[in-house]
């Protein structure tokens, strides 16, 4: 990685964590052990099934609330307090300050899903005092909540690059709202004909398909995730993060710092 | 080597909600700065003075022109490197300490890892932080953020150093220590534009001044030449003879203006008087103290600038200093809105 992304991609992690956005873990943990307190409590046979369900939805929603709320600051705040100045007048390109931002914001959110997911694993060790191969599959679970998270700061970046950042947060909690039920979407598309059909198929293949990255469910109850699905999703991630930072770069290289 | 070159750059922004119209930011500046000069960019607020240091940082861009920064087009990559920039009233991150700001600015500046700690305390040292390097930056005061920000726009020894507004929000002790650090820059020959509305910072450090209004250049000059310029009058100064506080009616019928403080005169006249004046002094048995011709001063200049003149609508400066035999400086035609 170019040393100047690094330099600034740490410096926005440092100031994520000085800003005490781990913080949410506190709030996170007490969730989690509190729900499997619950659990151990008054469920039969299916503890797994909730603290597995419940641990990841929540592992999933801090973390997008904390893409979105901090991705759609990562530009705007950094013009609106003329920090950016003194970046950009030193041999930084515009370009690398945006990457270096998305690699800062998506490690704060790594070492925080590094975290959530320790919770989650000891709140399933509490419940069910012992690991079993099928948890393996959680992990794959939390890795493609982590693929989420790449989208949803790169959308955020994006919508950040032109807009308010009471709009990028709208227009990127739609999407990902939006983007949660594209698989119902392109089931809606196949259904419909005519222009309908081609502009629901258009938004369906265009809203970034976060179903496809969600097996919670499916892990809970220790079904495994294909390999294919791995790989297509990894894939996929990558390429949708890079397209909407790509566009993210187009209109910063742009745009006239007021 | 001009350090500066400024060729009809010029900015304008569309404004208005529904129906988009530009408005005229900068005029077309034409504009030149030689290495190791120390350049005052003066303009009251809203002249251009800021947006002029933006476009040459590459913070916003020209509608039209360009310009060259030590030899090389302002938005090659390479020259960022050698130049240092303090935008107006800085703010940092606020999360940082002094020292990890100015490490992280050496970082991206490309100041070598070896030895970059021991620059960096040098550099909090020579702007008076080093008892505040571990302090994260949200506490401190204004003045103390201007000195971080002279810090890093010097900190990676750049050749050009923009400053906009540097003594601003900064007690009378501070502006001195800023134009002590401008001057040690002069010092070691770096070429320093810096822009300013404080003109006795401008008469004391700068060696030519340009002075903007309303988006237009309306006129370049050297300080020196400026402020030695004659004006056609004297002013003697001269004590009264005993306890009469009071003008001789000889002096004044020479059309003496003349104010008295105690039994002491200050008396300004024209310059062809002064042999007259002296001549009833000595009458009048006064004690001369001084005579002296009275010179411009740079907020004359500045005043005279500002004034709305003919050229207003078909701006064209030259360098005032030059108006004998140094090269012209002109804007051409601005584009008016």
């Amino acid at each position: 990685m170019n040393s100047r992304i690094g330099y600034i991609a740490f410096n926005t992690f440092r100031e994520a964590v000085r800003d005490r956005v781990l913080y949410n873990l506190i709030a996170f943990a007490v969730l989690l052990s509190g729900a499997a307190i619950l659990v151990g409590e008054i469920s039969i046979d299916i503890e797994r099934l909730v603290v597995v369900n419940l641990g990841l939805t929540a592992v999933s929603l801090f973390g997008v609330v904390i893409a979105i709320f901090i991705g759609i600051g990562l530009v705007s705040k950094e013009i609106d307090k003329r920090t950016l100045y003194t970046v950009l007048s030193r041999p930084v390109r515009r370009w690398e300050f945006v990457v270096g931002k998305f690699f800062g914001l998506t490690g704060t959110l790594v070492v925080n899903t590094f975290f959530m997911a320790l919770g989650v694993f000891l709140a399933l060790l509490y419940v069910a005092h012992k690991f079993d191969k099928m948890d393996v599959w959680v992990l794959v679970a939390l890795y493609f909540i982590v693929l989420q998270f790449l989208i949803v700061c790169a959308l955020a970046l994006f919508f950040s690059s032109f807009s308010t950042p009471l709009m990028s947060a709208v227009f990127t909690f739609a999407l990902f709202i939006i983007g949660s039920l594209a698989e119902d979407l392109r089931g809606f598309a196949r259904i419909t004909h005519g222009a309908g059909g081609w502009l629901a198929t258009a938004i369906a293949y265009l809203v970034p398909n976060f179903s496809a990255l969600n097996v919670i469910s499916q892990v809970a109850h220790g079904d495994p995730v294909a390999g294919r699905l791995i790989l297509y999703n990894s894939l996929y991630a990558v390429l949708y993060s890079a397209m909407a930072i790509s566009g993210a770069v187009l209109i910063f290289q742009r745009r006239n710092l007021k | 080597m001009a350090a500066i070159e400024i060729l009809d750059l010029e900015k304008s922004y569309l404004v208005g909600f529904w129906r988009k119209r530009p408005k005229l930011a900068l005029r077309p500046l034409r504009l030149t700065i030689e290495e190791g000069e120390v350049f005052g960019f003066l303009g009251p607020n809203g002249a251009g003075k800021t947006t002029t240091l933006k476009l040459l940082m590459g913070l916003v861009f020209p509608t039209a022109g360009t310009a060259r920064l030590l030899g090389f087009a302002m938005d090659d990559p390479r020259v960022k490197s050698q130049i240092g920039f303090l935008p107006e009233q800085p703010y940092f991150y606020d999360h940082l300490n002094a020292r990890e700001l100015l490490n992280y600015y050496g970082q991206l500046s490309g100041v070598p890892a070896k030895g970059r700690a021991a620059k960096v305390e040098r550099m909090l040292g020579r702007v008076g932080l080093s008892d505040s390097a571990g302090v994260q930056l949200r506490k401190f005061s204004k003045g103390m953020l201007q000195r971080v920000g002279l810090a890093q726009a010097i900190l990676h020894e750049p050749k050009l150093v923009f400053l906009d507004e540097p003594m601003s929000g900064l007690d009378p002790m501070g502006r001195r220590e800023v134009r002590d650090l401008i001057q040690q820059l002069r010092s070691e020959g770096k070429t320093v534009f810096f822009s300013t509305h404080i003109l006795s910072d401008a008469e004391a450090l700068c060696d030519r001044v340009g002075v903007i209004h309303q988006g237009e250049l309306r006129g370049v000059g050297a300080v020196a030449e400026l402020t030695s310029k004659r004006q056609g009058k004297i002013e003697i100064l001269f004590y009264t003879q005993g306890q009469e506080q009071s003008v001789p009616p000889a002096l004044i019928s020479l059309g003496a203006e003349a104010r008295v403080s105690g039994n002491m005169v200050n008396a300004t006249l024209p310059e062809e008087q002064q042999e007259a004046a002296l001549e009833v002094i000595r009458r009048e048995r006064l004690k001369l103290i001084s005579l002296t011709p009275v010179r411009s001063s740079l907020e004359e200049y500045y005043i005279e600038k500002l004034q709305p003149s003919e050229g207003h609508t078909e701006p064209g400066h030259e360098d005032d200093s030059r108006k004998e035999d140094g090269p012209r400086e002109e804007s051409r035609r601005g584009v008016g809105v």
